[in-house]
């Protein structure tokens, strides 16, 4: 690891001129960032914690659905978010192993829009609101491929706000060693629709699976996406995984997803 | 009654409540006054020639006080293979010089060839780069697979060494004929192909050594962790850098697992030692994980095709095998050995079968070297028996534990001479079968399957009956078959004054707990309190001498020693009973911690006798010398042959290809057990390290020989709930017929035994889902291969 600065602000306003340094990064809860500078792969000049930040952290009901802080760690969704989006807290509870939980969190997640993390899946599925120091962005316009973001340079999240859905649930395939999404499917039923946000499989990062949403809208049972085929050419193919296994697991793993929402 | 102290007792490992606090003592816990840092400076590809290094720039950057690089290491010696073993038309194998740092040439991305030494660690890790950036290598095509490796004779790992190959053995040559005869008679063969993957080894602990040098005496110390700081001393010594062994000190303090690779010794010893004498600093060196990855000794890596000649009722007739084991760039010190005679030496499993013929080409490639893995060769002998004769028993429609009954050897038969060159002392494989049918309820299976399909799940069992030859091992035998070394062990017993004891053993402990069992045994032996006893090992100017702790060899053979040691001090001590007791020496029995007149009331206890040998007020010295003090070697008679019976039970998702052991019965025969708790987790952790290659574990490197699995993102360990909870028996026990404890160890069993169980599982859980043309899928058997294989 090289020498860096550190600096932890206590509120936005002091994170944003903080980061308007040349070379500065925020840093989360560190579980993507500091490793990758331990390998020497990344070296910030300074380093702008984000945890420090009171206005950044938590779970609460508000306008618009769940608003969860985006430097909340994993462990605190999983518990705090379980009475009022069940399926999203889950999926924050099945996240790396309790060390990563307690310090990894949602805003580190989903600004490093890693092709196999599961929140993505959780903010494409939900068509949540993706809060900046800046402005809001809706899910659809956030994720733009794998480790790519709407972000702007400098910009941070701030804030995940989630339209709670009738019914969710997210089952993840884990890549046997990472334990990461191999493949992962969150499902989210809404008076108005379905959604279907899959995760881990495509060489385009999350993506929503558009057919088996018509379908699921149409009739939410897995009878209804059965005679549905993925097609394998966009999917990651690796030593965990072939495409045409991961195009398989998309299917499979919506189909358990529709049995298990609640 | 379970016993609570001594042999048999599971006495609680007294070493683990300083592992659990954290107040072990590793090597890269240590500090010292001075050290420097070194980091090592490694091909970033597979092959290639150095065609120029430029040290200047590192040398100039901040705190950089050495460099080092192939060059000045190119007049000492070479890592040595330990055993030589000759090609089928009698030539020796291909022995290419393993120098401490790459010259000329890097063989595999990892290989080391160059060193940097500075103040901080973070300065020679800069300046390593700098060091990197200024290093020309001329890329040459890497040669990873091991097919096209004997096949392209174009291009080399070691230029004088035109095929690739390092030798083509076969075992026993002799019997090839007769073999062949006899498979072509066989009323039926079944052939199959398997790969038996390679395997990181992942030791909790990374490899790390310290060297250190005292001018004023021209003395060596090398930290070091090592399995066996005396064969380290000898290599250091004797092969590369030609210290007189009297000068140097190899010391392993608690060392964090090796599982094998830290049997041997790496370029990274000699270099901390040479640094450390140009720059009269301690030198040190920790390696990172990625480092463990790229440069530890792997394991494994056998492709075979394996045949059995059988009748129609599954009579074993026959079996000959094809294996390419890949030894990667350079030969580790047992890297010979492990696929060739702890290897085919185990290719009659414990059948009786008449003919077996075993032919290995051992090849070079751009890969990280391969050597001894728990198990090392054995469990590649059982993977391809034990799947071959489950593939027979699919081919020929006949029940698995049938068959096993039937050409498992009897008890009747022992001493038996095998067709590949063992004796088996001793065993009853019948009794350690029908315990595992027993304990693992097979004759629930057909309603717990039923109750899985209810799920959705595909179920299926697997069997293995697994023998092993491990208490490695005599050297009379080890010395035929071509060891360099001999493999013997040495105790001593020091009783101080006071009674307490010091076992300085050759055996060395890095996760086995010998520090509990053993004294439980002298315990047992001398009727004194376990706490009374310790143990002493791991450091060359403390213990007599040793070959250090693998191959299952720790009990069995220093063990043995230490007995033989115990002997000797009871017969000192009578000598001293019966000068105290004034009788005559035969008159005097030990027993219960005393020392007593035959006959008589008159009794010494042993502190008395302790005591006494160290205040020798009125000894007859002519006769009896002060001291309580003894030491002995013991060179075992044979290897032990432990074996056993696991059952393991797979449940497969046939819509992911996910399998999940669901129960994993093993019934072993250990011989004689001292401690059953240790006895128990070593079985655990072993077959967790089985279903670990079975289900989870590959080493891949892509065509460039890069490594995919440099890393646990890609490298997948079993965790917690990739196993199930075990089912362990150690009740069937045939005794070693040839060790004072008779004892036959256990360290590797369950990594031998249970691979074959699992993926027969696999197989017959397929089967039953209907999915009959899947005859095999290779290890590991991971989600993906086992949907592709469904749907192939
Ligand atoms: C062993 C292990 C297992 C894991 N398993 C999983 C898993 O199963 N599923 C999964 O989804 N994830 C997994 N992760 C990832 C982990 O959950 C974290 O979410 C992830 O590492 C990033 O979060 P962080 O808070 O640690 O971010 P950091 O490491 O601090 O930052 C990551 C990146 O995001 C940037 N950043 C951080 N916060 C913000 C912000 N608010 N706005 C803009 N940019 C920001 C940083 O500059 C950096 O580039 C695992 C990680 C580890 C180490």
């Amino acid at each position: 690891m090289h020498n860096f600065e550190f600096v932890k602000p206590s509120s936005i306003a002091d994170a944003v001129k903080a980061l308007a340094a040349e070379g500065a990064q925020p840093l989360s809860g560190g579980q993507t960032l500091l490793p990758t500078m331990k390998q020497r792969l990344a070296a910030p000049e300074v380093l702008v914690s984000l945890t420090g930040i009171a206005e950044m952290q938590g779970v609460c009901m508000g306008e618009g659905g769940l608003h969860v802080g985006a430097a909340t760690p994993h462990a605190v969704v999983a518990r705090e978010a379980a009475p009022s989006y069940p399926a999203l807290a889950a999926l924050a509870g099945g996240i790396g192993d309790p060390a990563v939980r307690n310090r990894g969190t949602i805003g580190g997640s989903v600004a490093n829009n890693d092709p196999a993390a599961c929140y993505p899946a959780a903010v494409l599925a939900s068509g949540a609101t993706v809060v900046t120091d800046r402005r809001r962005i809706a899910a659809d316009d956030y994720f733009q491929g794998m480790f790519t973001t709407a972000l702007e340079e400098g910009e941070f999240i701030t804030q995940v706000i989630f339209p709670v859905p009738q019914a969710a649930a997210y089952v993840k395939f884990n890549q046997p060693a990472s334990r990461f999404a191999l493949t992962a499917v969150f499902v989210a039923r809404f008076a108005d629709g379905v959604r279907v946000a899959v995760t881990g499989a495509s060489n385009n990062g999350v993506f929503r699976w558009e057919e088996a949403e018509a379908a699921l809208s149409a009739d939410f049972s897995t009878a209804a996406i059965s005679g549905l085929s993925v097609s394998d050419a966009d999917m990651i193919s690796d030593l965990h995984g072939s495409a045409a296994y991961r195009a398989n697991l998309v299917k499979v793993l919506t189909g358990r997803a529709v049995n298990a929402a609640h | 009654m379970p016993k609570d102290t001594g042999i048999g007792a599971s006495t609680k490992r007294r070493e683990d409540v300083r592992f659990l606090t954290g107040r072990g003592v590793y090597t890269d816990d240590l500090s010292l006054f001075g050290q420097a840092h070194a980091v090592m400076v490694r091909s970033s590809v597979a092959h290639g020639r150095i065609v120029s290094i430029d040290t200047a720039a590192a040398e100039s950057m901040p705190g950089v006080l050495a460099v080092f690089t192939g060059e000045d290491f190119k007049d000492v010696g070479g890592n040595p293979a330990g055993w030589l073993i000759n090609s089928r038309d009698g030539t020796p194998m291909r022995e290419p010089k393993r120098p401490v740092l790459a010259h000329g040439k890097v063989r595999h991305v990892g290989d080391a060839y160059a060193a940097v030494i500075a103040e901080t660690y973070a300065q020679a890790k800069d300046a390593a780069q700098v060091l990197a950036d200024a290093t020309v290598i001329e890329e040459l095509p890497a040669i990873v697979d091991m097919r096209a490796a004997v096949a392209d004779a174009s291009n080399r790992v070691h230029d004088e060494i035109p095929d690739n190959l390092c030798f083509d053995w076969g075992w026993i040559e002799d019997n090839r004929a007769a073999v062949d005869a006899a498979m072509k008679a066989a009323p039926h063969v079944v052939t199959l192909e398997l790969t038996n993957n390679r395997l990181v080894p992942n030791a909790m602990e990374p490899r790390a050594s310290i060297g250190e040098y005292f001018p004023g005496t021209g003395d060596y110390k090398l930290t070091t962790t090592s399995q066996n700081p005396h064969l380290t001393r000898l290599l250091v010594c004797a092969f590369v850098m030609g210290i007189p062994e009297n000068k140097l000190q190899v010391v392993a303090p608690d060392v964090g697992g090796g599982f094998g690779s830290k049997i041997y010794h790496y370029g990274e010893e000699a270099l901390v030692l040479a640094a450390a004498k140009r720059l009269g600093r301690p030198v040190r060196w920790t390696a990172e994980r990625t480092e463990s990855f790229l440069s530890d000794a792997h394991g494994r890596d056998h492709v075979t095709k394996i045949e059995l000649g059988c009748t129609k009722e599954g009579d074993i007739l026959a079996i000959r095998t094809e294996t390419l084991a890949n030894v990667g760039a350079y030969l580790s010190n047992f890297s010979t050995a492990t696929p060739t005679f702890l290897h085919g030496t185990l290719m009659a499993g414990p059948y009786k079968v008449p003919h077996v013929y075993v032919n290995v080409k051992t090849v070079f490639t751009n890969t990280a070297p391969v050597d001894a893995y728990r198990g090392a060769g054995r469990p590649e002998a059982t993977y391809s028996i034990e799947r071959v004769i489950d593939k027979m028993c699919r081919e020929l429609g006949l029940d698995p534990f049938e068959v096993r009954r039937r050409n498992l050897l009897t008890p009747d038969q022992f001493p038996y001479t095998t067709p590949v060159g063992l004796v088996y002392d001793t065993g009853n494989y019948q009794a350690t079968l029908d315990k595992a049918v027993e304990l693992a309820d097979v004759a629930g299976f057909e309603a717990r399957r039923a109750e899985s399909a209810k799920r959705g799940k595909l179920r299926g069992m697997g069997l293995s009956t697994w023998i092993e030859a491990c208490g490695i091992a005599p050297s009379h035998l080890v010395g035929v078959l071509g060891s360099r070394v001999g493999l013997y062990d040495a105790a001593t017993v020091r009783v101080n004054a006071t009674g307490t004891i010091s076992v300085m053993t050759g055996a060395h402990s890095h996760g086995q707990g010998h520090e509990t069992v053993f004294p439980q045994i002298v315990a047992e032996k001398l009727g004194i309190p376990e706490t009374s006893v310790e143990i002493v090992h791991g450091d060359t100017a403390k213990i007599p001498f040793g070959m250090g702790s693998y191959g299952s060899r720790s009990l069995a053979v220093a063990g043995s020693a230490m007995d033989r040691a115990l002997d000797k001090i009871i017969a000192k001590g009578k000598k001293i009973a019966a000068h105290m007791l004034e009788a005559a020496e035969g008159d005097i029995t030990f027993a219960d911690g005393k020392f007593s007149v035959a006959g008589t009331d008159k009794a010494k206890s042993f502190g008395e006798i302790a005591f006494s040998a160290y205040v020798p007020h009125n000894y007859p010295l002519e006769t009896l010398e002060p001291g309580l003090e003894e030491t002995a070697f013991y060179d075992p008679a044979n290897f032990t042959y432990p074996a056993g019976a696991y059952i393991c039970e797979v449940e497969v998702d046939a819509e992911t290809g996910k399998v999940d052991v669901v129960a994993f019965t093993a019934a072993d025969d250990f011989g004689n057990v001292m401690n059953p708790l240790i006895v128990e987790g070593q079985v655990h952790g072993g077959v967790g390290q089985g279903i670990g290659q079975a289900l989870c574990e590959n080493t891949s490197y892509d065509e460039n020989g890069q490594l995919l699995t440099g890393s646990y993102m890609d490298y997948a360990m079993p965790r917690a709930d990739d196993v199930p909870f075990y089912t362990v028996d150690h009740s069937c026990a045939t005794p070693c017929t040839h060790n004072p404890l008779g004892v036959k160890g256990c360290g590797e069993a369950g990594a031998i035994g249970s691979p074959p169980a699992v993926v027969n599982a696999v197989i017959d859980a397929l089967h039953s889902g209907g999915h009959t043309h899947v005859t095999h899928i290779d290890m590991p058997v991971s989600p993906n291969r086992v949907w592709q294989a469904i749907n192939a």
